[in-house]
Parts: structure tokens; sequence; C-alpha cells
């Protein structure tokens, strides 16, 4: 098995036992990336100078036998709305093209602290509007098991790289569903932790009181390690929690027995692609025989969950994205002659169709008048989805749903119908909305061998959780170890 | 709540945008569709119900006033497209 | 009927005032003014992608601390919100502020006029929000309309600030002017912030409109902006209050609008067209948690408040028996009023303490520009001694002057001054009889007018007589022995 197939845990073995380097990993993940990122296009920047010196230094971590972490030469891809200090970070905007910020965000620092080397920047949807990375102002990323398709969205380049083995793992961010459904779109792991558990401090924002920066990987072992060494609060996030981060690895259970998983009606409907119930069907069937008790619950708010979401989430964005003015950075227009011109030429010039539509929604939603109907009332109603939520949680440890009601769609499919597209997010959005934690893990192939996800979900802070139960089912299956043939 | 065109305008402005009059054909008619979706939620009974800020409450998150360092100059200018005497230039304002 | 007599002014005043803090309201750089543009920046004071704003503990202390002297009610549960605008100075395009749950609410102050009359003007709310930064303007006049270009320096952005926002209670600019100057005294004595108008650290916009007494509604209001100083605070809304009465007298509409107050021109003039019409879609911060305030915590805050000006005030009147007026001028500064109480102790003159505090030492630190009482030679130990020198007949008040005048710009002490100079006054009546017989001798004319009945011309022997004596011999003895000599 060459080692850019291999997972964190069997290549942090392979190091410790001094069989292999840093670098032979990250050559073999170079040499994965040069076959065949130019049929998938994940990475929109790959950090080969930058990756070597911190294979370099890793190296020297392990040779020395010091500060060796499970990451320590571990290659790890970036979405590329993190900060990275002196490193193009785009958001896949033109606004941005070529920008580089002047510092770097918190989970970098972490991950750099732990000894991971950095791939490079991997492609999403501008600024994280979309569900298809098709938004990218330079590029649709493609779906490693069918080129034809999407990668999901909007962290589709951190997901496609993990599925295509141009990493070992990746850094996704998640605000209705980005690291999840692109997880279950390309068969990988991919977590959203609960809100406040990874500082946000460098992710550049979509929507403040959603977003929330996870691992993907090819196993919930590796995303167990990853997000041990990303959780914690930041001083520089004042969102972040002060709650005390297990060690999620060492905790883990293969063992479901008596744990109740809750099935939520409302996920269970008609449009939901035939294989996919079915897939569900069988999952549910592996863990009643690991002896998972299975309990039917609701929740009543489930259907104003997506309407709740494009009224806040677009709010947020629109004045998270107003600071793209073109005076300090990013893309002027120099010919305008005044200051409000230069706004609107340089903003206009700069952001993609979705992005705009995005920011208009929002302000419009915003504005004086529509506020109290608009605005407050989804503040109103995400309330009541929370409280749904925590009546569940009174009677069941973890919740279990579809992450996406279709397996993967065809690039430009739904590109030209925003709301069929902002559907696709309608499991995934929910649990967001009431900051939950939450992961998608494979579970499944259609007719077409496109493959199918999960969603497993906690109360707040409840990672070790759903760890627990999604590792029992890895355990137990083998659709996480499937790799797409390119 | 229907969105015309005039409301299209005025939020491009708001949102200081340069919009095109063919974004904005399609732009009224795409926010109309999502919005009239949305309005959904008004049937919805919320009037017991206070609106939820933040995904997982928190209080009181406070630093202590300690300085910390400032940017260096060349990182501050790094990326800004126009400079001059340490500012930041911008063009004629009113 | 004059138009004052016809219409009745409306003023609520809106106060920004910088806080004084070491670091800004969301982050670590300095709090400081006058550096080099663009030093004290970092990548949250700057709005950059990805960062984050932090709030500082210091910040809501002082905004507590100033509440409660203000007579508010501190809100136990209080948030951040965002207001959203485009502005070249605002690098995230909001502003941090606090929309529907500021810190403070509902207070007032009373304001005391030179007749001693004490109003009570309300308080709205004080709420706690960031600074934006700074536009230099590249054009010979420094004015925002003439400028091609701008440049900004963003310093000042994330400063932290209070805005205080008052009632529609005043009634005059000398109500403005008051209201301006206790607001002023009271972020002082807290030590909440510097109020120094020139480095911009306290800033005023005024809603002004007019309606003829009698009215119970409120008249059209326009928000002037751009007052640099108190003075210009009351000139501006001098003159607005007069546009205003003369619109309104020549049956013309006043519009909603804001203007800018120009000092050079000592006009106002409108910004009409500029940004067209408002909507900041305020709402709540999702960066910021909420902040909640303790019974416990406001209660420690109260315990640190000191004797505010007008409580100071009011004792200076008790104590001292001061009028209401030198009451309020010496109360106006924590240091001042220290200073005058030294002095009023040392040398139990209280009366007189303020008379030569109010009078003549105010007056020379005005002309010599220094605002600072402490750095002024003449210290309260010294000041007290001359007043003793008064007291007890060594020099008479006039002398003093001389010895005042001296004091002030060599800080010698004032019997050293008195003696150097010779001033010690005259009370021995031999030596004070030899001087009026001497002039008596000169002016035989004038005696014999005295004599024939034209008794004020006693006034012009009495000046000889102190002119011959170079202000020394004591006045009264000099009085009473002229008359004995006169037979008057
Ligand atoms: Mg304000
Ligand atoms: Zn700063």
């Amino acid at each position: 098995m060459e080692l850019y197939q291999q997972t964190i845990e069997e290549l942090h073995k392979a190091l410790t036992e001094k069989k292999i380097k840093p670098k032979d990993i990250l050559d073999s993940v170079y040499q994965r990336v040069d076959a065949v990122d130019h049929k998938v296009k994940a990475y929109l920047l790959v950090t080969k100078e930058l990756a070597y010196t911190m294979a370099a230094t890793a190296e020297d971590r392990l040779m020395k036998n010091e500060n060796v972490t499970e990451l320590t030469g571990i290659p790890i891809g970036l979405k590329d709305n993190m900060c990275l200090e002196g490193v193009p970070t785009t958001c896949a905007a033109k606004m941005l093209a070529g920008y580089r910020p002047p510092y770097t965000a918190t989970v970098l620092k972490k991950l750099t602290a732990a000894g991971a080397v950095f791939t490079g920047k991997l492609n999403m949807d501008e600024y994280a509007f979309g569900s298809s990375t098709e938004n990218s102002s330079f590029f649709p990323t493609h779906n490693p098991w069918d080129l034809e398709r999407v990668p999901g969205g909007s962290s589709g380049g951190s997901a496609a790289a993990v599925s295509a083995d141009m990493c070992i793992a990746s850094l996704g961010s998640d605000t209705g569903g980005s690291i999840k459904q692109p997880a279950s779109l390309c068969s990988v792991t991919g977590f959203k932790p609960t809100y406040g558990r990874v500082s946000r401090y460098g992710l550049i924002a979509f929507a403040s009181s959603l977003d929330q920066i996870g691992p993907m990987t090819k196993t919930v072992r590796d995303n167990a390690i990853m997000l041990k060494h990303i959780a914690g609060a930041d001083e520089n996030d004042s969102t972040s929690a002060a709650i005390n981060i297990p060690n999620y690895l060492k905790d883990i259970k293969t063992d479901v027995k008596g744990l109740r998983i809750g099935l939520p009606e409302e996920y269970f409907i008609d449009g939901i692609q035939k294989e996919v119930k079915e897939a569900m069907q069988a999952a549910i069937e592996v863990y009643k025989k690991l002896g998972a008790q299975i309990v039917k619950v609701n929740l009543l708010h489930t259907d104003y969950a997506v309407d709740v979401y494009y009224v806040v989430a677009p709010a947020e964005a629109s004045s998270n994205l107003a600071r793209f003015d073109g005076v300090q950075y990013g893309l002027r227009d120099t010919a305008a002659q005044n200051m409000i011109d230069m706004y609107k030429r340089s903003r206009q010039q700069g952001f993609g169709k979705e992005t705009k539509r995005r920011i208009m929604l929002g302000t419009y939603v915003l504005s004086s008048g529509y506020y109290e109907a608009y605005y407050k009332k989804a503040q109103k109603v995400r309330a009541l989805i929370k409280q749904d939520f925590d009546e569940a949680f009174k009677k069941v440890d973890i919740l279990l749903t579809p992450t996406s009601p279709t397996t993967s769609f065809k690039i430009g499919e739904k590109s030209g119908d925003p709301l069929t597209m902002y559907l696709s997010d309608i499991f995934t959005i929910a649990p967001n909305l009431a900051g939950l934690p939450g992961m998608s893990i494979p579970c499944g192939f259609d007719e077409k061998n496109l493959p199918i996800g999960m969603q497993l979900l906690a109360k707040p802070f409840g990672e070790q959780d759903i760890f627990n139960a999604a590792n029992a089912f890895q355990y137990a299956t083998d659709w996480h170890t499937r790799r797409p043939k390119i | 709540m229907a969105i015309t065109k005039k409301d299209v305008e005025y939020i491009a402005h708001l949102s200081r945008l340069e919009i095109t009059e063919e974004e904005k054909v399609m732009y009224t008619e795409q926010l109309s569709n999502i919005l009239e979706h949305v309005n959904k939620l008004q049937a919805v009974n919320t009037d017991k119900v206070e609106p939820m800020i933040y995904a997982i409450e928190m209080k009181n998150v406070m630093r202590e006033d300690v300085v910390k360092p400032s940017l260096d100059k060349q990182k501050v200018f790094a990326a800004a497209p126009s400079i001059e005497n340490n500012g930041f230039k911008v063009p004629k304002i009113i | 009927m004059s138009l004052k007599e016809k219409y009745e002014i409306v003023i609520g005043l809106e106060v920004h005032a910088e806080l004084n803090t070491k670091t800004k309201i969301f982050c670590g750089c300095k709090n400081e003014f006058g550096a080099e543009a663009n030093t004290y920046v970092c990548p949250n004071c700057l709005g950059l992608p990805g960062s984050l704003p932090v709030f500082n503990k210091q910040v809501l202390h002082h905004a507590v601390k100033a509440g409660l002297a203000l007579n508010c009610t501190i809100a136990h549960k209080s948030k951040f919100d965002r207001k959203n605008y485009y502005y070249p100075d605002l690098p995230k395009a909001y502003q941090i502020s606090q929309f529907d749950m500021p810190i403070a609410v509902k207070g007032y102050l009373d304001i005391v006029n030179k007749q001693g009359e004490k109003k009570r003007l309300g308080i709205t709310r004080l709420h706690m929000e960031e600074d934006a930064g700074k536009l230099i303007h590249l054009t010979k006049t420094g004015q925002i309309a003439d400028a091609e270009e701008s440049l900004v320096d963003y310093n000042r952005g994330g400063v932290p600030l209070a805005e205080i926002v008052s009632e529609p209670d005043m009634r005059s600019s000398e109500d403005a002017y008051l209201y301006l100057s206790a607001v002023k005294a009271i972020l002082k004595y807290t030590n909440v912030s510097d109020c120094n108008m020139e480095e911009g650290s306290l800033r005023c916009d005024a809603n002004i409109s007019i309606r003829p007494f009698g009215q119970e509604k409120l008249g059209v209001k326009v928000e002037v902006k751009n007052m640099n100083s108190f003075n210009n605070v009351r000139k501006a809304i001098d003159y607005e209050v007069e546009r205003q009465m003369q619109m309104a007298e020549a049956g013309e509409a006043i519009i909603q609008e804001t203007r800018l107050w120009d000092a050079g021109k000592a006009k106002t003039f409108s910004m009409r067209g500029k940004e067209g019409a408002h909507d900041y879609r305020y709402f709540p911060e999702p960066d910021l948690p909420i902040l909640e305030t303790s019974a416990e915590y406001i209660n420690t805050i109260k315990a640190e408040l000191p004797e505010l000006p007008l409580q100071k005030a009011e004792r200076f009147i008790s104590q001292y028996g001061l009028p209401a007026y030198d009451a309020g001028v010496l109360t106006s500064e924590i240091p001042l009023a220290d200073y005058f109480e030294k002095v009023a102790k040392l040398s139990a003159e209280p009366k007189l303490s303020s008379n030569w505090i109010m009078g003549d030492l105010l007056a020379k630190m005005n002309e010599a520009g220094e605002a600072d009482i402490e750095k002024v030679k003449v210290t309260p130990e010294k000041l007290a001694k001359m007043l003793g020198l008064i007291k007890n007949a060594t020099i008479s008040g006039k002398i003093a002057k001389t010895v005042f005048e001296d004091m002030y710009a060599t800080g010698n002490d004032p019997e050293q001054i008195v003696k150097e100079k010779g001033l010690v006054q005259i009370t021995d009546t031999k030596a004070i009889e030899e001087v009026i017989d001497k002039v008596i001798a000169a002016n035989p004319a004038i005696v014999a007018e005295i004599k024939g009945g034209k008794v004020q011309a006693m006034g012009f022997m009495t000046g000889q007589i102190m002119k011959e004596s170079k202000g020394k011999a004591n006045p009264q003895l000099v009085n009473e022995l002229l008359k004995k000599k006169l037979g008057v």
C-alpha cells in the first residue's frame, strides 16, 4: 500500500518506529497530487516549499523524540478560508486573489505546534457560499467518484482531496453543512464540532453564529486525533468554549450496547433518493445488531430550518463581507473617481453571482421595515428548532439521519436554481442552527457507485458520543475503506 | 411580501454593488422566490419565544486591559492598493 | 414679541467620550493619541478577514462607573450590536456598538446657572462602542468637501467610546454649555475619560429643533455635528436656532437633516446628498457573548465613586458659605476643588480664598495659557500665607495684587516678597500723620474746598496720601486721621 493511501494512525506508527520519514509521506502525497489533481482540481495552491520545511521540522522532532504528536509529519490540506501568514488565502474569491494575510489562524497555529505538514490550499465555493464548489471563482472541483459530478460544498476541495488520497486529512469549515455534505458526497469522514469547540480566529467569516472548523479524514479514529489537536478555548475567539476536551481517541469505544439512537421522523421523508433510504435502513440494522436501542423521535420545526438558515446566514454574511471594500486589501477599481463608486465597482467586479445574491438577501432581511418580519422572526424560530433538539436529547444519546437527500449531482445541474441548491443542505442545517456537533460517515453507495453518507448528531459538546457511535459503525462495516478509482 | 426591482436597486445600493440591468431582473426573480419560501416562517407561532442570537450561549467573555504588540508597518501595508504618508489612500469621499 | 419669546428651543446632545484605557476596546493595541499613522493597529482593529473582537474588561468598568455617576440604571443584561454603514474610516464597514440593550439607561444630571438656579436634565442612555479611524484630507483647506483624495489612519479605530445621549431637555445654548461642562466634570472626576476636546477625546453632536411655546409636539430636528469646542457648541446652537426661527417666520419648512458646523465661517451647512437615507441594519453582534452585571459588581463600582461635582459644590456652599456659582466653578475639576479647599483651610478665609482663586488665579492661568493648576507656582500654602498677610494687615488688598503677580511669576514666598520689596503696610499713626500733613500743605486750595463743605474732594486727598506712601499706608487709618485733621 502506498503511503498516501494510509491513515494518520498507520503513518504515525510507521514514523515512530522509524520505518519512514515525514519527507517520504510528503513525496508520496505530492506524487499522487501530480497524478490526479489535474482531473479532480481540489487544490487552489500547492505549498511545496512550506510543506518540505514543515516536514524537515517534523523529522527533527521525531529524530530527537521531542514534542512528537500523532500529527507530527502528517500531510494535511487546508480549506482556503483559513489565514496562514504570508501564504495566499483567497476564499476562492477573485476579490482576494493573491491576498496574503499578515497573521495565522489559531487552528493552523495549533496544527503547526503539533508538527503537522501543510500540503496546500483547497478549493471551495467562493466565501463558502454553496453546496457544490461550483461557485469557486477559479474553477470547479470534481468528485473523485465521478469526475462529471460535484464533490459537494462548500468544503468540496477538502473532501475531494481526502477522498482521492491527495492529503492524509484536511480541514474544512461548516456553516450549514459545508463539511458534512461534501464528506457524504465524497465518502469521507467529516466532522462539524459543537459551535465554540474550535476557534474561529483566522477563519474568514461567512455566518459568525454558525461557522465552525472541523476535520475531514479517512476514518473516525483519525478524526478523533485531529479534533483533539484543534479544539479548545482561544483567547482570540470570545465564542470559543472553555470546556474540557476529552482525549477522544483514547476514550473511544466500539461498543454501542444500550446506546439510544434516535431517528427523527421528519428526516425520513419523501423526496429522499431511494438508495439513500435503503442505506439508512441498513445502517440502522447494523446498529441494532451491535446492541443499540432505536428510538423514534420528532423534531417538529425541521421544515422551517432551511428558511431560518436563509435569513440568518445571509444576514450575518452581508455584514461580514462588507469589509471587502478595496480600501486596505483586495480588488480595487482604480478608475473610480469617488469613494462610493470605488466601493460599488470594486465589489461588483470582485464578487461572484452567488456571493452577491447572498449579500443582497442578507441586506434585505436586515433593512429597515423587514428586520422584524424576517431576521427577528427567523431567530425566534431558530430557538424553537433548538428546543426540539433539547427535548429529543432527553430521550436519546445520538440522532441518526441521512446527511444529504441525494448522492452527488452533475456539475451545472443545479447551478441555475439557487433554491433547489439550498435544499440540498436540508438535513445538515437544523443541527447547525442549534450549534450541535455532527458527523457524516460513509454508509453505502447508490446504483451509480456514488457514495452515501449518514449524519450522527449529539448534544452540545457531546463529540465523544459521536466518535463512539461512528467508530462502532466503522468497526462493523468497511464502507469507509473504499476509494475511488481515478 | 414580493420584492420589486426598486427594492433590488435599493439593497444593491445599501450593499454597495453596481449591479447590471440584467442582474436586477435576475435578482428580483430569485430573491422573490427565496423570500416566498421563507415567508413560511410567518405561520409559526413565536409569541412567547425569545430570539436566539447565539448557537451556544455564553456570557462575560472579557480580556484584561493589557497591551499586546501591534502589527509591523510592512505587514500593515503589504496588501494595500494605494498608500501615502503611512495612510491608506482613498479617492474623493464627498 | 421677539422670536425668542415666540419659539421654544429644544436641544438634545449626544456626547462621545473616549475612555481612559491602556488598550482598545476589542484588541490589545495601545489606546494612545499622537502616534505615527497606522502604528497602533492589528488584524482586529484593521478589521482584516478572519479577525474577531475580544472585549476589554476595563471598558465595562468605566462604562458602569460613568453610568452610575450619571444616575443611570445599570443593565443586568447587555449586548453588542453591529451598526452597518460604509465609510473609509470604518474598516469592517460596521461599527460594534450597542443598540437595544445599552449598558446604562434612564439617568440625569443637574446643572446650575449663573443665577444659581438648578435644573435637572434627563439622560436617555449610555452605551459602549468602538471609535472609527481618522481621515486626513489631502487639500490646503483640510476640508472634506475640497479633497480629491484622503488618507486613512486607523490608530483611533477601536478606541473605546461611551456615547451619552441626553433627553431633549435643554432650552438654550447656555443649558447645553452647562450640560457639557457637567458631563465633562463627571467623566473627569470618575477618571473615565480625559475629555480632551483638542485631541478629540470628547465630541458632541446636537439635535436642535424649535416649536411655538405651548406646543406639545416636537419640531423637526436638525442634527449638527463637527463642533470641536464647548464655545463652538454654543455658537453652533445659536446660529442654528436663529436659522430655524427665520425659516419658520418665512413660512419655510425645516427639513430633518444633518448639518456640519464650519467654525471658520461660523455657519452650519447641510450634508444632504452625501450618503442618502441611513439604514444601519443593526443586528446583534454574534462574535461577542452577552454581558451580565451582578449586583455585587455594580456595588463594588458604586463604592469606588468619588464625591461628584454637584455633591462637592453643595458641600462648598454649606461648609464654606460660597455662592452657588462660585461653588460650581471651583468644583468643575478635582484639582481646582482640592486647591480651593487647601487654601480655605490653611487661611481660614474661605470667601477670600474663593475670590482670589476665581478672580486673580484663574485669570492669570488663562492669560498664561496654563490649564493645569498643579503646575502653577503659587501653591495653596503660599496663597494661604498671602491671605494671612492681608488678614493681619501686613499688606493691603491692593499691595497683595503686586505680591500675587510676583508670586505667580517667581513662585517666591509672599513674606519674602513683601520684605524684599518693602511692601509692609504702614500702621504707625505718626508716620501716616506726617504724610497727611505733607499732602495738606501741598494742596491748600482743595483743603479749603473741603472745609467749605465739598466733602467729595476727600477722595482726591486720600488718593494723594496713598500715592505718597507708595500704597503702603493702611487705608482705614488714612481715612480716620484725615477726617480728624480737616475737622469733617
Ligand atoms: Mg454612536
Ligand atoms: Zn488592534
